[in-house]
């Protein structure tokens, strides 16, 4: 099948890359090997959370500079980041996803722990505030789901408390959710929000309005609306309050609903998605150019592109692998830039910054990939695949997906 | 360093990381809580029914096999497989007779096809779906699939001359529901494939893939057919240097994947040869090898639902990109989701209703996509979607036999 571009790798970049150069008009094909990482977000996005230092960052914007120069942020160019940054709100907002946020300020998203962290977008339902010491929430309620175990209130309320915020605990159920709690496959927050449409979700929220009695703000585990942003409307109609939620453990709803979200609207704009199929092996020229990809499902007759992206992530979502002795690209085995000496890899102390999690492919400065020393003039890196910073520890891990998957569709488009 | 190289067992099973996204994504989690979810059936109890069978779980029959556990899994586990596998190897009760005559597509075709008027009349009678309901547990709000009186291969034999005039040849797996209870589908691949140049031709001998008996625990039966299918794909593929094409996204499935991994029948030599009908034209069109043309009339709207094991094989792109070449056709984009028949389990009384929840979703948005009618490539599929949205359903090939303007297409392709 021949496609403008092929985009290896289903989760948040190679979506955000393929809506992008979709909507252009090139004709685009996704190909996915599974479900990905998108299933585990909090619902927030971070851009640069935690200095190297460990300090939080106020703006990130400001601090973006500073960074080291194999850093994607820098790749992409400081004055790019900053057109990009203001992209992304309507960009989100065209496939159905509200985020709120802003670059030249962090806003700190509550945990599901009770902890209080930098973020950069937040979907419209996370409980974020504009900093600690300014919660406008008024009385609070932390509801809980009786029979999920998923979710701790009090945590949430040792931490709201700390914070200053006159708060309580509280617990609902409806008989639909009470069915749940007898399934075999356990009460999660994705089967929970499969409940909780229709009539079902007007009972919870009635439930909900008595729980909360006066109380100005809910607090609930996210398990309200997997497929768009409907069912929190009508929980907040009927409820008149305000209601917020906290991460749960996977699958996380929020990551699930934004999966879907971003899927449709590639899919609405022609796009073609392939769950469930792997690249088998990269047919290369002579001159340096991937041709044609074959995969476990498609064969031999496989997928053929004038540009593919590599989007495959790091080693949670097997764009990296760790063997014993080498770190390498699993799907190409592109060039990384991991050193061969494996005691180079860790810092002995866990907690220190570890070398490996800024393992990555080799890029050039327009993110073409190197395949044995030399540059592959058509296969571009996008988001965790990059490598250059440690994102867990910097809070940028999505910030990255989001902008190179932006900036290398852009560069594509423009040659 | 060889370590992880040894640590491979059968269908990934230490592989699962244990992220429950497979549970997320199966259609009988949503609507019945005694399945505890592909997770827990599948790699979690296998660690326990190696250590003792005992601890098999009869809940693991409501398994559809759908296989949309093992699409949505990062780690390529195959779930469905271990689940299966484990149904085949575990599950020691009898099977029942409704299930064995549910399963026994062939014998119950042969035997309705000579009497196909007074069948379907019959099988459409309150009073029998009363008793078919009362006696056999087969739900009497399912409607049967109508038998006919002409089975597609007696139709093919008399037409076996003229395809034999066509510069190029292919064999058609056509499956149970084409030879008895739906013609017109063979009949249009017959049409389109035609229109390209090339000439059908049945297999030397064909039984049912054996899907049927294989969900049904019926192995031994189901091995037979498959060896008797083998050879006769075999005896195309290497005698006659044919590939094997069908218009059922099932059988094609369960011959390519389910022979070698349930059923032990090895067929490595030939599996790249069969493929879907749509495959086979789509590839012909892109390598430039045969063209289409469309009538300029064909003014039609569509949504392309993907069955389960279209969504499986990967396939479902070949068969909507064929579609999207016809200019007067549109498409409306719809979620990917099982519609909940899963061959013979939406038949049974006790299994009935969850597969109208678990296909509920999939109804509102066809109905809500408000078109001519529905697409897609398994029969089950058509079955369920015509009876439980009124809206009709066509496979492609039958679009294509529609849309295609013949006469232009064999000029084309350089026929008279």
């Amino acid at each position: 099948m021949k496609y403008d571009i092929v985009i290896v790798g289903g989760g948040l970049s190679g979506l955000v890359a393929g809506i992008r150069l979709q909507k252009a008009g090139r004709k685009v094909a996704i190909i996915s090997s599974g479900q990905g990482a998108l299933h585990f977000s909090t619902g927030s996005f971070g851009l640069y959370g935690t200095d190297a230092e460990g300090n939080d960052v106020a703006s990130p914007l400001e601090a973006i500079p500073q960074l080291p120069e194999q850093h994607p942020y820098i790749k992409i160019g400081v004055e790019r980041v900053r057109q990009l940054v203001d992209e992304v709100i309507p960009f989100f907002a065209e496939a159905g996803l509200t985020m709120k946020g802003s670059a030249e300020a962090n806003h700190q998203r509550l945990t599901p722990v009770g902890l209080f962290k930098p973020a950069w977008l937040s979907a419209e339902d996370c409980a974020v505030c504009p900093s600690v010491n300014k919660i406008d929430w008024g009385s609070t309620v932390v509801v809980g789901i009786k029979g999920y175990l998923d979710f701790y209130p009090e945590f949430l309320i040792e931490g709201l408390r700390k914070a200053g915020i006159e708060c309580r605990r509280a617990e609902v159920s409806t008989p639909e959710l009470e069915k749940l709690r007898n399934s075999a496959a356990e009460m999660r927050a994705p089967s929970i929000a499969r409940v909780l449409r229709g009539q079902a979700l007007d009972a919870f929220a009635e439930q909900l309005k008595l729980a909360s009695y006066d109380a100005q703000t809910i607090i609930l585990p996210s398990v309200i609306g997997l497929n768009d942003e409907t069912a929190m409307k009508r929980l907040r109609e009927i409820t008149g309050k305000r209601i917020y939620c906290v991460p749960t453990q996977p699958m996380s709803v929020t990551g699930m609903r934004m999966m879907l979200c971003l899927r449709r609207a590639f899919e609405r704009f022609g796009g073609t998605y392939l769950l469930g199929d792997n690249v088998t092996m990269g047919n290369f020229s002579d001159d340096g150019r991937l041709v044609s990809i074959n995969t476990t499902n498609l064969g031999e007759a496989g997928l053929e592109a004038d540009t593919y992206i590599l989007a495959t992530g790091s080693y949670f979502s097997r764009g990296l692998t760790a063997a014993p002795d080498r770190i390498y690209e699993t799907v190409f085995n592109f060039d990384v830039n991991a050193p061969l000496d494996r005691m180079q890899w860790y810092a002995t102390d866990f907690f220190a910054e570890q070398p490996y999690m800024s393992y990555g492919v080799r890029t050039d400065e327009d993110f073409h990939v190197f395949r044995s020393g030399r540059p592959l003039g058509n296969v571009l890196a996008a988001g965790a695949i990059l490598g250059g910073c440690n994102s867990l520890k910097e809070g940028s891990g999505s910030g990255v997906a989001v902008l190179t998957a932006l900036e290398v569709a852009d560069r594509i488009l423009k040659h | 360093m060889e370590l992880q190289e040894k640590n491979i067992s059968p269908n990934g099973l230490e592989q699962c990381v244990k992220c429950t996204v497979c549970t997320v994504y199966c259609p009988m989690v949503q609507v019945n809580g005694d399945y505890p979810g592909p997770k827990q059936a599948g790699p979690d109890g296998e660690r326990y029914r190696l250590k003792n069978p005992d601890f098999y779980d009869k809940a693991l029959k409501y398994c559809l096999n759908c296989k949309r556990c093992e699409v949505s899994c990062p780690e390529n586990v195959r779930i469905g497989d271990i689940i299966q596998m484990a149904r085949l190897k575990y599950d020691k009760s009898p099977v029942k007779l409704r299930d064995r005559m549910l399963a026994s597509t062939d014998f119950v075709g042969t035997m309705a096809s000579p009497f196909a008027p007074i069948v379907n009349t019959v099988l459409g009678w309150g009073v029998t779906k009363k008793v078919l309901d009362g006696v056999m547990k087969i739900d009497g709000h399912r409607t049967f699939p109508k038998y006919t009186g002409q089975k597609f291969e007696s139709w093919m034999k008399k037409k076996a001359p003229d395809q034999t005039v066509f510069p190029n040849q292919v064999a058609y797996f056509h499956g149970c529901y084409v030879n008895y209870n739906f013609p017109q589908l063979g009949k249009d691949l017959v049409t389109v494939m035609n229109a390209i140049g090339y000439g059908v031709q049945l297999l030397e001998k064909e039984k049912c893939c054996g899907v049927a008996k294989i969900s049904n625990r019926l192995v031994k039966e189901a091995t037979k057919d498959a060896n008797v299918n083998m050879a006769s794909v075999r005896d195309a593929v290497h005698q006659k240097g044919l590939k094997v094409i069908g218009t059922g996204s099932t059988c094609i499935f369960t011959m390519r994947d389910e022979y070698p991994h349930l059923l032990g029948v090895d067929n490595g030599d030939v599996r790249d040869a069969i493929l879907m009908a749509t495959a086979f034209i789509y590839q012909l069109v892109e390598e430039g090898k045969v063209k289409l043309a469309f009538r300029p009339d064909y003014r039609q709207r569509t949504t392309y639902h993907t069955p389960c094991h279209m969504q499986k094989l990967g396939w479902a792109i070949y068969s909507t990109s064929l579609l999207k070449m016809i200019p007067g056709l549109e498409m409306v984009p719809i979620d990917s989701q099982c519609c909940g028949i899963a061959g013979t389990f939406g038949f049974k009384k006790e299994t009935y209703p969850y597969s109208q929840a678990i296909g509920a979703d999939l109804f509102n948005q066809i109905q809500a996509a408000e078109v001519d009618f529905v697409s897609t490539d398994c029969e089950t599929c058509k079955w369920q979607i015509e009876m439980s949205t009124g809206v009709p359903v066509k496979n492609p090939i039958s679009v294509l036999a529609e849309a295609l303007d013949i006469e232009e297409t064999r000029r084309l392709n350089g026929l008279k």
